[in-house]
């Protein structure tokens, strides 16, 4: 749950600028699509958020303060490929966030911190779908699996932002739609930001409380190079969509519901929330 | 139908195998017996008969100077000399690696410095090793580590760096230290790439080994084999060859076994 703060950031490399003049503000619980044409920005935007790449001028807040000029626990990230570990089993995936966190020194848990990681992490898989395939390598897994186990990896740590780069545009149609009610879901149930890159308008339209596309105002060929991408549409979604008001980030005690229309029995929804240091 | 569409059956494959080795020894046999029938007592191309007798007294009859069974001592000395050079250059490739490879800091200091050292014929140090370090086991392990170590550092670096970048970025997501990103994400990942690495180095290193036996040692398969070349004795280097190649053979097939056995991931990584 981070407020994000756009400040006339533009991105240059060398001579050639690629964007100009950002400024937006994001509000905390946001889910903003970022769509535009090919090579407008979106990916680049996305990796200053990051932490990947710095604005060649103006700078990012999060929450007031400065982004941190390297990736970091508090941004999780999905990209289109490579996401999570082909050497792990999907278990131990899910688990890494929270050994990594433990262990500083050794970056595995072992007896009772163990079990709690593991039963956290099976009740994480068990939410996105992925129950009873805890054994298995992700290549084993098909492409929508293996995003939904990004997902759960990214979400065990517990960021304040999510940034999701094209996810799913490498996935079958009903396949998309199934992980857009998971994405929905678990936007909901936890007190992310979103932000997400995508080709797919009704995607971005789909998911979104906000769409910002990215333009070149100035496309012809003499000037591409000089005149980067800027937001040329920002629209809100009509009617108003937004996450699930919480009172708190505790979680709720067994058997409450938390999202009404989708409660399902048993299901962990707040599980996640208490992993915040 | 095609050649490039024709797939050979099992058992065709098997033939297929078979057949350069079968026509190896065909040609030997027919030269061995056209040379003996001139001249019995002909050196060059023994027939099976006198090299079976060869392998018999070298290999299962004691040695009345040593004491002990030649072909063994001098497997137990070669596979000891190739078997620490190897350990030394596995690990401290592996560690090296990763750090040039992870570290773009590391890799501005060594990355150059390791591809030069890589260029420097390794037998052309051979007489400085020997004169530093004496003609002792040293020496010769030495030498297999120098002709063997930038090669792998260099290659292993670049296996690392050809790791997806989203992949350390996403343990950076996930809180990883430096450390961390090293231990868990790198390392597992660079284990089976060492193998693939290691076995591209078996054939320099058996042939470090064996020039640095022949020049100044006393026990060995290389050392035997330029023993008996004084005598002519085919007899002995024929299946001394032989017994080397099946040597390098095993611990190849064992190197893949390994491989597969313990990173069941990574033959659908590799294949991607």
């Amino acid at each position: 749950m981070s407020a994000i703060r756009f400040d006339d950031v533009w991105k240059e490399y060398g001579d050639h600028i690629v964007l100009e003049r950002i400024t937006m503000e994001v509000e905390p619980r946001a889910f903003i699509a970022l769509v535009g044409p090919s090579g407008c920005g979106k990916t680049t935007l996305l990796r200053m958020l990051l932490g990947e790449e710095q604005p060649s001028r103006g700078q990012i807040l999060v929450d007031g303060k400065p982004l941190p000029a390297e990736p970091d626990a508090d941004r999780g990230v999905v990209f289109q490929r490579y996401s999570v570990f082909p050497h792990l089993t999907v278990l131990q995936n899910v688990m890494l966030g929270r050994e990594l966190r433990d262990a500083k020194f050794t970056a595995r848990l072992f007896g009772a911190a163990r079990r709690a990681a593991m039963d956290d992490a099976m009740k994480l898989l068990a939410e996105v779908g992925l129950a009873g395939q805890e054994s298995k390598y992700p290549s084993a897994l098909s492409g929508g699996m293996q995003q939904r186990l990004a997902l759960a990896q990214a979400i065990m740590r517990g960021p304040k932002i999510l940034l999701l780069d094209e996810p799913f545009g490498a996935l079958d149609p009903g396949i998309r739609a199934d992980i857009h009610v998971l994405m929905k879901r678990l936007w909901n149930e936890t007190h992310l930001t979103v932000v997400m890159v995508t080709h797919d308008l009704s995607e971005a339209f789909g998911l979104a409380t906000r769409v910002i596309a990215l333009e070149r105002s100035r496309n012809r060929p003499e000037e591409r190079e000089r005149y980067g991408a800027t937001v040329s549409r920002d629209l809100e979604i009509f009617p108003r969509r937004s996450a699930e008001l919480r009172s708190s980030v505790q979680p709720a005690p067994a058997g409450t519901t938390r999202s009404g229309k989708e409660h399902q029995p048993g299901r962990p929804g707040a599980l996640v929330l208490k992993e915040q240091p | 139908m095609r050649l490039v569409n024709i797939r050979p059956g099992r058992q065709t494959r098997f033939y297929l195998l078979a057949l350069p080795f079968l026509l190896v020894a065909i040609a030997y046999f027919a030269g061995s017996s056209a040379r003996l029938t001139q001249n019995p007592n002909d050196k060059l191309l023994p027939a099976l008969p006198s090299m079976v007798q060869a392998v018999k007294q070298m290999a299962f009859e004691v040695d009345p100077r040593t004491g002990g069974y030649l072909m063994l001592s001098d497997t137990v000395a070669s596979l000891g000399r190739l078997g620490s050079a190897l350990a030394i250059s596995t690990v401290a490739a592996l560690v090296l690696g990763i750090v040039i490879g992870l570290l773009p800091g590391a890799n501005a200091l060594l990355g150059p410095f390791v591809s030069v050292t890589s260029m420097v014929p390794p037998l052309a140090l051979l007489p400085i090793l020997f004169i530093v370090m004496g003609l002792g086991e040293n020496s010769k392990i030495a030498l297999i580590v120098i002709g063997t170590l930038p090669c792998m550092i260099r290659d292993l670096a670049m296996k690392v760096q050809e790791l997806p970048r989203e992949q350390i970025v996403k343990a950076q997501t996930l809180g990883a230290s430096t450390w961390q990103i090293a231990l868990r994400v790198a390392m597992p990942q660079t284990l089976p790439r060492l193998i693939d690495v290691l076995r591209l180095q078996l054939g320099p290193a058996w042939l470090f080994l064996i020039a640095a036996e022949a020049i100044a040692s006393d026990s060995g398969l290389g050392y035997r084999i330029f023993l008996v070349r004084r005598y002519l004795a085919m007899d002995v280097i024929i299946p001394y060859v032989a017994w080397i190649t099946l040597l390098a053979f095993l611990i190849d097939v064992g190197l893949r076994v390994l491989q597969r056995k313990a990173f069941p991931w990574f033959a659908s990584v590799r294949a991607e």
